[in-house]
Formats: C-alpha cells, structure tokens, sequence
C-alpha cells in the first residue's frame, strides 16, 4: 500500500484552501460594497439627516446659498417614470420576442435571433447614451414638436432598448423550462400553438416570467450613463412623458465630482447610493426567490 | 378531406395574428440594433482611419484622434482581466466542484446575482470609498481596474460554472478512480474540458469592462489628459488614464463644439471593438461545440 508524499497532501489543502476563499469572497465583495459606501455617507446619516425631507420633499438644493435641502422625492419620481415607460415598452415586446424564439421559430432562425440578442445586450450604456442624445432627441423633437427631446420618453425608449435582452433570454429560458409533455398534451387535445402559449405555457412558466420582469426592472432602476445623457437635467417631477427628469443614478454620477469629499452635499450622494443598492437588492432577491420557487416544484 | 368548420378557420386566423405579433415584436428588438448601428458607422464613415486611432486629441479634444483613450481603457481591461479571471474562476469551481447543497452555497449564488445586479453608480462609489480612499491608491489605473473586475466578475463566474457543469460527472469518476486527488482532477481532466467556456466567459469580460462608464469615472479615468503619441507604455499603475467609454461622454457632452465626426468616430470604435469581442466569443462557442467529443 503507497501513500501520498506528505507535500501532495499539504498542497492538496493549500489549494482547497485558496478555492474556498474565492468561493467566499463573492459574499465578501458584496458585504463589501455595502459597507464602504455605508461607510462614506454615514457621518451625515447619522447627523443632521432628515429622513422626511430626504424622502418627501423634492426640493434638491445641494450648493444653495441661503439654504441647503436634500429632498430626493423629484428624483424617485425620475426614475420610477423612466423605469415604469420602459417596462411599459419592454415587458410586452420583450415576452412577446421570447415566445417567438421559444415556440415559434425553427431552430436555425432561433441560433440566429439569440446572438442578435446577445449583441444586443453587450452595447455599452454610454453607446445607448449617445444615441439618445444625437439620433432620439431630435427625432423626438421633431415628431412632437417640442423644443427639447432629452426627456422621459427617450430614457424611457433607450431603457427599454437596454432591458429587453435580458428579460428576452431569461424569459426564453422559463419557457424552455416547461417539460415538452405539456406541449404534446395541449398538441394532442387539437390546440394551436398561440393556445398552446396563452393557456399552458405562460401559466406554467409565469414566475419565470416574472423573474425576467424583474431583473429587467433591476437593469432600468440601476442603469446610469444612458440616462444621464437621455433624460435632460432637470429636477422636477414629471408631468408628462415631454418633461425632463433627473434620475437617482444619474444624480450620483453627475454631482459626484465636483462634491468636495466628506462635504455633506458628497455625503448625502453616497445615502442615495445605499438607497439604490438596497432598491437593486431587494428586486433581485425577490427574483432569484421567486425562481427557486419555480425549481423547487 | 376534411372541411374546415368556423370553429376551425377562426382557430388558424388567430393563429396567424398571434405568429405575426409575435414576429413584429422580434423585429422590433432587431430591428434597432441594425439600424443603430448602420447610423453609427454611416456618421463616423468619414473620420475613420489608422490617423484616428493613432494620433492623440488635439485643441482641447476638438481635433485629432484617441489614441490616449484606446489606449487607457486597453489598460483598464487587461489589468481587470488579470485581476478577476483566477479569482472567478476559482470561486467557479468552488460552487461547482466543492460546495455541497447547503445555505452557504446558496448564499454565495446569491451573492453572485447580487454582485451581477448592484447598479454600475454603485460600484464607482465602492471603488471610490474602498480604493481610492480606504486601501489609499487614489484616482488611480490600478484603483479603477479593481473596481471594473468586482463589477465584471460575475461574468466569469456564470460561464465558467456553466462550463464546469456540463463536464460528465463519469469524467471524474474516471479519475478519482486512479486515485488523483480532486485538485488534480480538476486540473487535469475538469478544467482542461472546459476551457471554450471559461475562454468566453474571458471574453464576454472584456467586452464588459471596455464599455463600462460610471465605475471608472470616480475611481481613475480622467476628461483630458496628455500622453506622448505611439508610446505603447504611457501610463504607469498609479497614473489616471482616459479612456475610450468616458472621452465618449466627454466630447459629446462636456465639451462645447466639437466636430460632429469626432464622437460618432469613438462610438464606432467603442460599439466596433465590444460587438468584435461578443462575435469572438459567439464563434468560439459554436466552434467548441461542434468538437465536442460527447
């Protein structure tokens, strides 16, 4: 009977070590992000800081004169309605392409449509930024006759642009989920396939779905450049989907540099940071939740 | 034959309707991506040249070309490559190879996804508390590198765990059977089986990385700043850099009167090089598999 040399089993260790510590550090980057920003915008949490103004009041002053106020309701208000037009856009198409790529088409033109989404998915937001700024806007502009096109409609277009992959390729893998038995039953019984889809596989694949909706909604709520550039610099509450808005994201990248650090106005943009990332969290979270649920069954 | 029946003909008509929706709401999602970036390349047709690439922006960035910004966010990528691959692809093989059923491995999943999910702001406000400032490296290549690898790692991870899973489980029960010990059947039988998936992984990560923004913008990329033209080593580790994702920004929107040419010539180079990387990628794929012994 051989034994191992005593260094194969020593190194043997070492590198389970070293994978284990990789393996773990996934949780600590993500502690770790939480952490240091918390960290930066801490000293003015927890002295001086309003919640009620911060969240209530949308007058976004940081570097008046007379009197400073951090209320980020404008920009909540900014990102839900950028965020909400282009789920309104990209949820129905995006579901829509995904039952096509699933059911509808035959595999050649199926390998064909999902690199074209991959492309899709991998251009840049600062791209997606610019296009909004010189080929939307004044086509915007144009249409509706208004005199700037840098507002809701554009981000929300460009978003909804930018969503639609992954809610594609998510929502393409809950449907292909569904086992093929329940296909051949429904096919069986006479149906076509549009009755196929509406009555079997959309509600057997529906938290699938969902998980796809809300990984999209994830990507619009966090998305930045694109909107910086799309969406104009103004901070009010829209009333219409021609009104200019500024979002949370787009606050944070476009004040961050010229805030004087440890200032309160720098403080304050790192709080709208842990704001996004507990927004970001708890939408993913609720997704990966709800396709567990899906496995689980 | 059989005649069709009301029943059955207003069947086969909803049927069609529903097909042409669903063909048009496809059509919708490409449609854009060709036209885009038809546009694009037809904008920036004039201005692209080897001089475009090589040359550095002159006149306060309103005549020349971006040879300082390729070669930052160059840089940028390779400095974050080298940092994320061997940290992604370990903890890879942890969730595939080690980890057992358990909440831990489960936590880290979900940390992965989260990581994946956190916005692009948030990440540059990481890099900005813990690099620039915390470990001290200040605006700097190496700060923003660190930071753009956190960010891009899930992506590693993702197709390297994918890669992992689909080596037969009878691979390394081949091998565990002549006595190798998990680390060296991984390394020699798991790993080299998947190597066309962690190679995409690679390259689905630089294409991440050269088109990023925000994580950069905070953490060591720059508006302007001179390098001696055709020098391949310009920039040190400490240095800040521009690079080609925020000169983009810049000139189209900080800068007042530049040529129109000039942005829609870095958007091309920018889209070109990342749409180059995915396609890489996609043909390596098909490739792969299609010699794929089993």
């Amino acid at each position: 009977m051989q034994t191992r040399p005593r260094w194969e089993i020593l190194s043997e260790a070492a590198i389970e070590a070293v994978i284990r510590l990789c393996g773990i550090s996934a949780i600590l980057f993500v502690f770790g992000i939480f952490f240091f920003v918390f960290r930066e915008g801490a000293g003015f949490l927890f002295a001086g800081f309003d919640p009620k103004e911060f969240f209530f009041s949308p007058e976004w002053y940081p570097t008046s004169q007379s009197r400073v106020r951090y209320g980020v309701l404008a920009l909540i208000a900014g990102t839900v309605s950028v965020t909400a037009l282009a789920m309104a856009l990209a949820v129905p198409f995006g579901i829509g392409a995904a039952v096509f790529v699933s059911e509808f088409c035959g595999p050649r033109w199926k390998e064909g449509l999902k690199i074209t989404i991959e492309l899709l998915a991998a251009i840049p937001s600062v791209v997606w930024g610019f296009i909004g700024l010189t080929v939307m806007n004044p086509l915007i502009m144009q249409i509706f006759g208004v005199p700037i096109g840098l507002n809701v409609l554009n981000g929300g277009i460009i978003l909804a642009l930018m969503s639609v992959p992954i809610i594609v390729s998510i929502g393409e893998d809950a449907l292909k989920a569904v086992p093929d038995s329940y296909r051949e039953a429904a096919l069986a019984l006479g149906v076509t396939r549009w009755q196929m889809v509406y009555r079997v596989l959309i509600p057997a694949a529906k938290n699938g779905l969902l998980a796809a909706v809300l990984l999209g909604v994830g990507r619009a709520v966090g998305e930045t450049m694109a909107v910086l550039m799309a969406t104009g610099h103004a901070v009010t509450i829209p009333s219409s989907v021609m009104d200019s808005v500024r979002t949370l994201t787009a606050t944070v990248a476009a004040e961050l540099g010229e805030a004087p650090v440890n200032s309160e106005h720098y403080q304050v943009l790192f709080i709208i940071g842990i704001l996004l990332f507990t927004i970001t969290f708890i939408v993913n979270l609720t997704a990966d939740l709800v396709v567990r649920g899906v496995r689980r069954r | 034959m059989f005649q069709a029946t009301p029943f059955t003909r207003r069947k086969g008509y909803t049927e069609s309707v529903a097909r042409a929706v669903f063909l048009f709401m496809t059509v919708m999602m490409v449609l854009p991506l060709v036209l885009v970036v038809s546009y694009l390349f037809y904008q920036a047709w004039p201005i692209l040249s080897l001089d475009f690439l090589l040359e550095v922006p002159r006149q306060g960035m309103r005549a020349g070309g971006i040879w300082s910004p390729l070669l930052g966010t160059i840089y940028l990528v390779i400095i974050s490559l080298v940092i994320a691959t061997p940290i992604g692809v370990l903890a890879a093989v942890f969730l595939n190879e080690y980890a057992r059923d358990s909440w831990f491995t489960r936590t880290v999943n979900l940390a992965v996804v989260n990581l994946a999910g956190v916005p692009s702001i948030v990440h540059a406000l990481f890099g900005l508390g813990a690099f620039v400032l915390f470990a001290g490296l200040g605006k700097s290549i190496l700060a923003a590198s660190l930071t753009l690898a956190i960010m891009t790692m899930p992506v590693i991870i993702a197709s390297t765990k994918e890669a992992l899973a689909s080596v037969p489980m009878s691979f390394r029960e081949a091998c565990w059977n002549v006595g190798a010990t998990r680390w060296q059947t991984i390394r020699h039988v798991v790993l080299p089986n998947s190597i066309s998936g962690i190679l995409t992984g690679i390259i689905l990560q630089v294409s991440r990385a050269a088109g990023e923004t925000a994580p950069i913008m905070f953490t060591g990329a720059v508006f302007y700043k001179a390098i001696p033209e055709g020098r391949l080593f310009a920039y040190g580790l400490f240095d800040q850099c521009m690079a080609l994702s925020m000169h983009l920004f810049t000139i189209s929107t900080q800068v007042p009167d530049v040529p129109p040419a000039l942005p829609y010539g870095t958007a091309v180079v920018l889209l070109g090089a990342v749409l180059a990387v995915n396609t890489l990628a996609i043909v390596l794929r098909v490739y792969l598999r299609s010699r794929k012994k089993w």
